[in-house]
């Protein structure tokens, strides 16, 4: 087990106004060499989930409850010297804004020079040639020559390459790509793709991959974690989850993915919007949305059970 | 190439626009015999020094006389001591270049540190107590500073003295008074500049990657922050010989900006032509320096490296 995280919450201090909680209660498990997809729309709480977990939260946001155990330790025991340093060492992000992820005034190479000597304490000569090997490894054509030039005599995917190359300096064991495709072109966005597999692949490391695309994931995450307004609503095997969604958020994500089956038909679409986090309905904050809610719905906030948190769903225990 | 080339023809046309301005202002505004000769001077020796100064002949024939001689770097004559223009105002220039200097060197010293610590500390105490003194600072006109510091430091505590150029101490005062509202100045343009970039996604990246605060801010975002700072550093050049003006006024510091004063009040046209030309030449340069500089820290702007297009 690379990472476990155990209900999880997130909470964002605001000035003059209550604290919001953008993640309440998120438990989720990554192992060495697998990919577990996030999935849900903007604002549910995936980008809070994955900042916690790398320790990246805004100044005013704390994780407020829950653990984090990072190869077997709970970052929380740590102190925040400590914390950082295993988080340094074991982990990396990529980010969906690789072209402004990257600093303007600094060339490719130096960036990722730079995280190479910061985690594995290269000198500069020896982590300047890890830079262009890194770059080659992700594709990029001429790698000498690339490591040169700066963020704008790139492309978006290009640059989404070199925050790859930067992200596995070092050889972390996890992964967190945070919308990482989300900005690229579509054939771009299957290359990115592609490129995390193959890297995740022969360098056994655990990928958490977040999209609010379910269909970009299906042949890549083995494991794929629905969540809703701060919430994990389901969690299952990609392939259980793709041939029978148990919640009701699921299955209507799943119905509004477009299919090849039936092109004529206009793709159904989830009625209303996310709540915003500092006005969630009480109970179960899908209720309003869901068409199967009644009145236990509203009142009481469901727990995950089995992967699945929905009060209308019998669980075996 | 091509670049450099449209440069320099706009600074020289700059240059000549600043010249023929000077050069109509000044006689429009008056005959400057009125100001040199005594009220009770007779009417031919009047007319002898006009013709002496050429002020007889039309205004653009002057202008045209001037033009020309200017080319061959003839400045012209004072007409209150006879001595080429050129050689007065020079000999005052490392004066004020050492008042201006230290001054911008003070205002960079304080007002950039200043600005880095209230944007990485937003909102504290810390950041309100030195905006507080920035808006203090360069609310203050130079003269009221300049005299408030004559009062305190010359006259009650008798450690200073008010004016002259002699020793080290001489420079304190002026350079302090002149350098005060620039620190200010360039204290809340660099915090501006820092809170914008310290929210940039690629301050995150850095954090992401371990590095520690104070590389963030030294190598991610201090140079990023410096690019709008340099822009305003050019534009700033003209401001600080201004305050230059008014200060050696204040302390008599001898240099360019009193012998301006004194000139436009003698109307001894060839020195106030002279030292606009050298000002504007100074504007010129240190815009030059600017984009420079510009091209130096920001690869996005840089001359010739787009040369690999995505």
């Amino acid at each position: 087990m690379l990472l476990h995280v155990e209900d999880l919450a997130v909470t964002i201090d605001r000035r003059a106004k209550t604290p919001v909680r953008p993640v309440r209660g998120v438990s989720l498990t990554v192992d060495a060499g697998t990919t577990v997809a996030i999935v849900g729309e903007s604002g549910c709480g995936k980008s809070m989930t994955c900042l916690a977990i790398s320790g990246l939260l805004p100044a005013r946001g704390r994780v407020s409850a829950g653990q984090i155990i990072l190869q077997g330790q709970d970052l929380a025991a740590l102190d925040a010297k400590s914390a950082m340093a295993l988080r340094r060492a074991s982990m990396a992000s990529v980010f969906q804004d690789a072209t402004g992820g990257l600093n303007p005034v600094r060339s490719i190479g130096w960036q990722i020079a730079e995280a190479v000597r910061l985690r594995v304490g290269a000198t500069r000569a020896e982590a300047a040639k890890e830079a262009v090997r890194l770059l080659g490894r992700v594709g990029l054509p001429e790698p000498e020559r690339r490591a040169r030039e700066y963020p704008h005599q790139f492309s978006g995917g290009m640059n989404q390459r070199a925050m790859i190359a930067l992200a596995i300096a070092g050889s972390p064991k996890l992964l967190i790509a945070d919308e990482a495709t989300t900005a690229l072109d579509v054939t771009v966005q299957a290359q990115i793709l592609d490129l995390i597999g193959d890297l995740r692949d022969s360098l056994g490391m655990g990928v958490i991959f977040v999209t609010h695309d379910l269909g970009l994931v299906a042949q890549y995450a083995e494991q794929i974690v629905v969540m809703y307004a701060g919430r994990v609503v389901e969690r299952a095997e990609t392939a259980a989850l793709f041939a029978a969604p148990r919640h009701p958020y699921a299955q209507a994500l799943l119905t509004s993915l477009p299919s090849a089956a039936k092109p004529a038909e206009r793709l159904p679409t989830i009625e209303g919007v996310v709540p915003p986090i500092d006005a969630l309905p009480p109970g179960c904050a899908f209720a309003p949305r869901c068409s199967r809610a009644n009145h236990i719905c509203s009142q009481e906030d469901p727990v995950l059970l089995g992967g699945v948190a929905c009060h209308n769903i019998q669980v075996m225990a | 190439m091509r670049w450099t080339a449209i440069k320099i023809a706009r600074a020289g046309i700059t240059m000549w626009l600043v010249v023929t301005f000077v050069f109509f202002v000044l006689r429009i505004s008056g005959d400057p015999t009125d100001m040199l000769l005594p009220d009770d001077i007779d009417q031919a020796t009047r007319d002898f020094y006009r013709r002496l100064w050429g002020l007889d002949q039309p205004l653009l024939t002057q202008y045209w006389s001037y033009l020309m001689a200017l080319v061959q770097g003839d400045f012209g004559i004072s007409f209150r001591n006879n001595l080429d223009a050129y050689d007065l105002v020079m000999e005052r220039v490392p004066k004020t270049l050492l008042l201006t200097g230290t001054a911008l060197i003070i205002s960079l010293a304080i007002g950039i540190p200043l600005g880095i610590l209230a944007a990485l500390y937003r909102d504290s105490w810390l950041d309100r107590g030195v905006m507080a003194v920035a808006v203090f600072g360069f609310s203050m006109p130079n003269f009221f500073l300049g005299i408030l510091l004559i009062l305190v430091f010359s006259l009650q505590l008798r450690v200073l003295p008010s004016s002259g150029s002699g020793t080290w101490a001489h420079l304190i005062m002026p350079a302090a008074t002149l350098g005060i509202s620039f620190a200010a100045q360039f204290a809340r343009y660099t915090r501006s500049s820092m809170i914008d970039v310290l929210s940039k996604p690629y301050m995150r990246t850095a954090r992401s990657k371990g590095a520690g605060p104070g590389r963030r801010v030294t190598l991610h975002a201090v140079p990023n922050a410096s690019v709008p700072i340099v822009t305003i550093l050019g534009f700033k050049i003209g401001e600080l010989i201004g305050g230059a003006v008014i200060t050696e006024t204040v302390f008599a510091w001898p240099g360019i900006g009193r012998l301006l004063t004194t000139a436009v009040g003698s109307r001894d046209l060839a020195v106030v032509q002279c030292i606009m030309i050298l000002l504007a030449l100074t504007m010129v340069t240190a815009n030059a320096i600017t984009d420079l500089i510009y091209g130096w820290i920001d690869p996005r702007v840089r001359v010739g490296a787009g040369a690999t297009q995505k």
